[in-house]
C-alpha cells in the first residue's frame, strides 16, 4: 500500500507540475499588466507622500474615502475565509478539498493587502511606530492592530500547516526541477516524511488552528465593525453593526472565492477537480448569505427610516438623493440579483452563479461605500461650506490608482503562490483515497459524476 | 450674601476683583501671577515666602519657587497634558446677543495663525425647525467630560486635561483621523497638505498654543490655555464686541465676557443654558443661551463676505434675502 502512495504522490506532482512552471504568453502579458498597474499605483503612493493628504478627495468632513472601504472589504474578505476554510476543515466538509486552498490563499493575501489601506488613510506614516510606543488600549483603533494582527499571524501558521505535506510531495518528486525550488522545498518541509505519526499530529494541529482560526475570525470582525459603530455617528452607531459585518464578510468572501474558482478552473483547465457540484454548493452558500445580508440590511434602514430620527432621516435623505442610483445598485440589485439566480435550480449553472457572485461583490463593495462616506457627508451639524470637495468627496485618480494596486497585488501575489504550490492540495486527493480505501461505501462528491 | 452676589452691576469693586479669576492668585505687586503647579516632582522648597491676595479676599502664603514667574513661558507638550490645578473651565455663549460679527472667528485665526477657510471657532446658522426662526450659532470645541475624541485616539496624542480642557499634541498625532470621524460636533480639522507657516519655529510648538500646527496631524480648539495661565479670556471671548462670550471656572461658579461678571450657576438657571446635543452625553463643557429677546435681526447677520453669507444658503431666510437684493439691485 505504501509503494501505492509513493507512486500516486509522483503520479500527482506530474500532473501539477506544469502548472508551477507554467508560462503562455498569456500569463507573461497579464503578470506584466498587473506589474505596470502595481508601478501605476506606487507612483500615487509616492506622490501622496511627497505632497500629503491634498491630493486625495478626503477632506475635513469625509475623513476617510475609498482607503477605508477597500480597508474594510479586504480585511472582510480575509475573515470570512478564514471562517469558511475553518468550517471546511473541522466539519470535514466531503467536497471541501479543491477549494480549501484557493479559500486559504484569499485568506492570507487579504489579510496582508487590507491593512496597507489603513496605512494610506494616515496622515503621519512617519511616527506609525506611536502605536506601540504610546498605545491607549481604550482605543479600538489599538483593539484592531491586535485582532488584525493576531489573525495574519493564526493564518499564516494554518496556511503553512495545510502546505506542508505538499510541500513535502514536491521536495521528494522534483527530479526535473530547478535548484533553488528544490531547496526551497527542503527547506519549507521541514523534514516532513508522511509518516503515520507525523500525519495524524499535523492532521491535529491543523484541526486545532482551524477551530481557534474561526474564533479569530469573529473576533476581529467585530473589532473591526466597533471602530463604526461605537462612534455617536447615525450611520454607524448601531447595535448590529458587527454581525451586520460578519455577514458581509461572508457575502464577499464567498463571492471572491466563486469567482477565483471559475477563473481558476477555467485557466488551468481543472474540470475534473473544481466540477459543477462546487458551484452549486458555493451558489448554495451564497443564497443563504444573501439572503441574510438582505435581512440585515433591510433591518439597518428600515428601523432608521421608521423611528425617523432628525439624523437619520438627514442621513437617509442623502442616501436617497445624491446616491440613489448606487443605494439602488449595493441593496436591492446587488442583493436581489444573486438570490434570483441561485434561488431556482435551472439558473444554476457555472457561468450564472459566478455572474451572481459579480454582481454580489461589486455590490458589497458600494455598500461599504454607502455606509462610510454618506454618513461622514451628514453630521450632526449640518456642513456649512462653500468649497465643493469640502461638501461632498469624490475620490481622485490617486485613490483608484491605489486602490487597483492593491487588486493587481491581490491577483499577482496569488498567481505568484499559484507557481510555488499547486492550487489542488495533493495531499487532500491522497487522504480522500486512502479514506476510500478503508470505507468503499462512503459516498462522496468525487463519485457523483 | 445672597444680595451681594444679585447686585453684581453696583459693585464695582468685586467687579474688579472677579476680573481676575482666571489667575488663581491676584499678585499684591500687581502682576498677574499664576501658581503653575506643575508637576509633584518639581516642586521644591526655596524657603523663600510670597504672601498674595486670593480673589476672595484671603492672604496667603506660598513658596516662592510654586509661582510662575513667567507666565508666557513655553509650556512642553508634557506639562501641557497637566492642566492648571484646581480649574474647572467652562464657556457660555449667549445666543441672543450674537449677530455674526465674526470677530471672534478672526481674531482666533490671527492668534492660532490659520488660515482663511481654517476655523477653529465657527459661526453657523441654525434652525432648530421649521417654524423657528434661525439664529447665528458660535461654535468652539465643546471640550466634553465625556470626549469620544480622546476616547477614541490610538496614542494619547489627545488628551482630557484636569481642568476640563481637551487639547490636542500633534508632536504624537500619527494623523488616523479617528478623532475627527468620532466628534458628533464636527469641532476637528486636518492639516492635509504642506504649509509654509508650519516650518516657522520662532515659536516652539506647545499644545497650548497650537502653533506651529503640522501636515498630516489634527487641530482644534484649545480653549487658549497660553492666555489662562496669565489670567487672560480667551481670544475669541475677548474679541467679541457683543459680550456674547463668557468664560471662566466652573469652581468658582464665575464666568465673565470682559465686561460683566456673573455667577455661572445663576446664568444657566436663569437663562435656560443648555448643551447642545445633550442627549449624546459627551457632557460639553460649552453651553448656550437660547436666542431669547435678541437684541439684534437676523439679518444684520448678513452683512459678511459674499463667500461667507454663501455657506448658509441651505437656510431659507438667507435665500430670500438674496432674492431681495437682487430684485433691489
Amino acid at each position: 500500500m505504501d509503494v501505492d502512495i509513493v507512486s500516486r504522490k509522483r503520479e500527482l506532482v506530474k500532473e501539477f507540475s506544469p502548472m508551477l512552471g507554467k508560462s503562455t504568453p498569456f500569463s507573461k502579458i497579464s503578470i506584466g499588466l498587473l506589474v505596470l498597474i502595481i508601478l501605476i499605483g506606487l507612483v500615487a503612493f509616492v506622490l501622496q507622500v511627497l505632497k500629503g493628504h491634498e491630493i486625495t478627495g478626503m477632506r475635513d468632513n469625509v475623513v476617510w474615502g475609498i482607503y477605508i472601504i477597500n480597508f474594510i472589504f479586504f480585511v472582510c474578505l480575509s475573515y470570512s475565509g478564514a471562517f469558511i476554510s475553518g468550517i471546511l476543515h473541522f466539519f470535514k466538509t466531503p467536497w471541501k478539498n479543491s477549494v480549501s486552498r484557493i479559500v486559504e490563499i484569499i485568506t492570507v493575501l487579504s489579510l496582508i493587502i487590507g491593512p496597507i489601506f489603513i496605512l494610506l488613510c494616515i496622515g503621519r506614516l512617519d511616527r506609525l511606530h506611536y502605536l506601540f510606543i504610546y498605545p491607549r488600549i481604550q482605543s479600538p483603533i489599538t483593539w484592531d492592530i491586535i485582532a488584525i494582527i493576531t489573525d495574519l499571524i493564526g493564518c499564516f501558521i494554518y496556511l503553512y500547516l495545510t502546505f506542508i505535506p505538499d510541500l513535502a510531495m514536491l521536495r521528494d518528486n522534483s527530479e526535473g526541477a530547478s535548484n533553488w525550488r528544490r531547496k526551497l522545498y527542503k527547506f519549507l518541509a521541514i523534514g516532513y516524511q508522511d509518516t503515520l505519526t507525523q500525519r495524524e499530529t499535523l492532521h491535529k494541529i491543523t484541526r486545532t488552528m482551524s477551530a481557534m482560526i474561526i474564533v479569530l475570525a469573529i473576533v476581529a470582525y467585530t473589532v473591526l465593525a466597533w471602530i463604526f459603530s461605537l462612534t455617536l455617528q447615525p450611520g454607524w452607531n448601531s447595535t448590529i453593526f458587527a454581525p451586520y459585518f460578519i455577514i458581509a464578510g461572508l457575502y464577499s468572501g464567498v463571492g471572491v472565492i466563486i469567482i477565483s474558482m471559475y477563473i481558476i478552473r477555467k485557466y488551468f483547465k481543472l474540470d475534473h477537480y473544481i466540477r459543477k457540484i462546487h458551484f452549486i454548493g458555493a451558489g448554495i452558500v451564497l443564497l443563504v448569505i444573501s439572503l441574510l445580508f438582505g435581512y440585515f440590511t433591510f433591518s439597518e434602514y428600515f428601523s432608521r427610516w421608521f423611528s425617523h430620527k432628525v439624523q437619520d432621516i438627514n442621513l437617509l435623505n442623502t442616501l436617497f438623493n445624491k446616491y440613489f442610483w448606487e443605494f439602488i445598485f449595493a441593496n436591492y440589485i446587488g442583493v436581489l440579483v444573486p438570490i434570483a439566480i441561485l434561488f431556482f435550480k435551472k439558473f444554476r449553472t457555472i457561468k450564472s452563479i459566478t455572474f451572481a457572485a459579480v454582481i454580489a461583490v461589486l455590490g458589497l463593495w458600494l455598500n461599504r461605500y454607502l455606509i462610510v462616506v454618506p454618513t461622514l457627508e451628514t453630521p450632526y451639524i449640518p456642513i456649512q461650506d462653500t468649497r465643493p470637495e469640502f461638501i461632498h468627496y469624490s475620490a481622485t485618480w490617486i485613490e483608484w490608482a491605489l486602490s487597483f494596486a492593491g487588486i493587481a497585488a491581490f491577483i499577482l501575489f496569488f498567481i505568484l503562490i499559484m507557481r510555488l504550490v499547486p492550487i489542488i492540495p495533493m495531499s487532500g486527493i491522497i487522504d480522500y483515497e486512502r479514506e476510500q480505501k478503508k470505507h468503499p461505501k462512503a459516498l462522496t462528491q468525487n463519485r457523483k459524476k | 450674601m445672597e444680595n451681594d452676589m444679585t447686585n453684581k452691576k453696583d459693585n464695582n469693586r468685586r467687579k474688579f476683583l472677579k476680573l481676575g479669576l482666571m489667575s488663581s492668585v491676584t499678585a499684591v505687586t500687581g502682576a498677574s501671577l499664576l501658581a503653575n503647579l506643575a508637576s509633584e516632582e518639581e516642586l521644591k522648597s526655596s524657603g523663600e515666602k510670597i504672601r498674595l491676595l486670593t480673589p476672595d479676599g484671603k492672604v496667603v502664603e506660598v513658596d516662592a519657587d510654586n509661582i510662575n514667574n513667567y507666565p508666557e513661558a513655553h509650556i512642553t507638550p508634557a506639562e501641557s497634558r497637566k492642566g492648571i490645578p484646581n480649574r474647572s473651565f467652562v464657556m457660555v455663549i449667549d445666543l441672543a446677543k450674537c449677530k455674526n460679527a465674526r470677530n471672534c472667528v478672526e481674531s482666533c485665526q490671527k492668534a492660532h495663525k490659520l488660515d482663511h477657510h481654517e476655523e477653529f471657532m465657527k459661526v453657523q446658522l441654525i434652525q432648530d425647525n421649521e417654524e423657528g426662526s434661525p439664529y447665528w450659532f458660535p461654535k468652539p470645541c465643546f471640550h466634553c467630560d465625556e470626549p469620544p475624541c480622546v476616547t477614541v485616539c490610538p496614542t494619547g496624542a489627545t488628551f482630557k486635561r484636569d481642568d476640563g480642557i481637551v487639547l490636542i499634541d500633534n508632536d504624537r498625532c500619527i494623523g488616523c483621523k479617528f478623532c475627527i470621524t468620532s466628534c458628533p460636533y464636527s469641532a476637528r480639522q486636518f492639516n492635509w497638505g504642506h504649509k509654509a507657516k508650519y516650518d516657522d519655529t520662532s515659536q516652539p510648538y506647545s499644545p497650548e498654543t497650537s502653533v506651529p500646527a503640522a501636515e498630516g496631524t489634527v487641530m482644534k480648539c484649545d480653549f487658549c490655555p497660553d492666555l489662562l495661565r496669565e489670567g487672560k479670556l480667551p481670544h475669541c471671548a475677548k474679541a467679541c464686541p457683543m459680550g456674547v462670550i463668557y468664560f471662566g471656572d466652573k469652581n468658582e461658579d464665575i464666568v465673565t465676557n470682559g465686561e460683566e461678571t456673573v455667577r455661572f450657576s445663576e446664568l444657566i438657571k436663569d437663562r435656560a443654558g443648555y448643551r447642545h446635543l445633550e442627549h449624546l452625553g459627551t457632557k460639553p463643557n460649552v453651553y448656550y443661551l437660547p436666542a431669547v429677546n435678541r437684541q439684534f435681526p437676523l439679518e444684520r447677520g448678513f452683512d459678511v463676505e459674499e463667500e461667507i453669507l454663501e455657506r448658509y444658503k441651505d437656510v431659507p431666510e438667507v435665500q430670500e434675502f438674496k432674492n431681495q437684493n437682487k430684485t433691489e439691485l
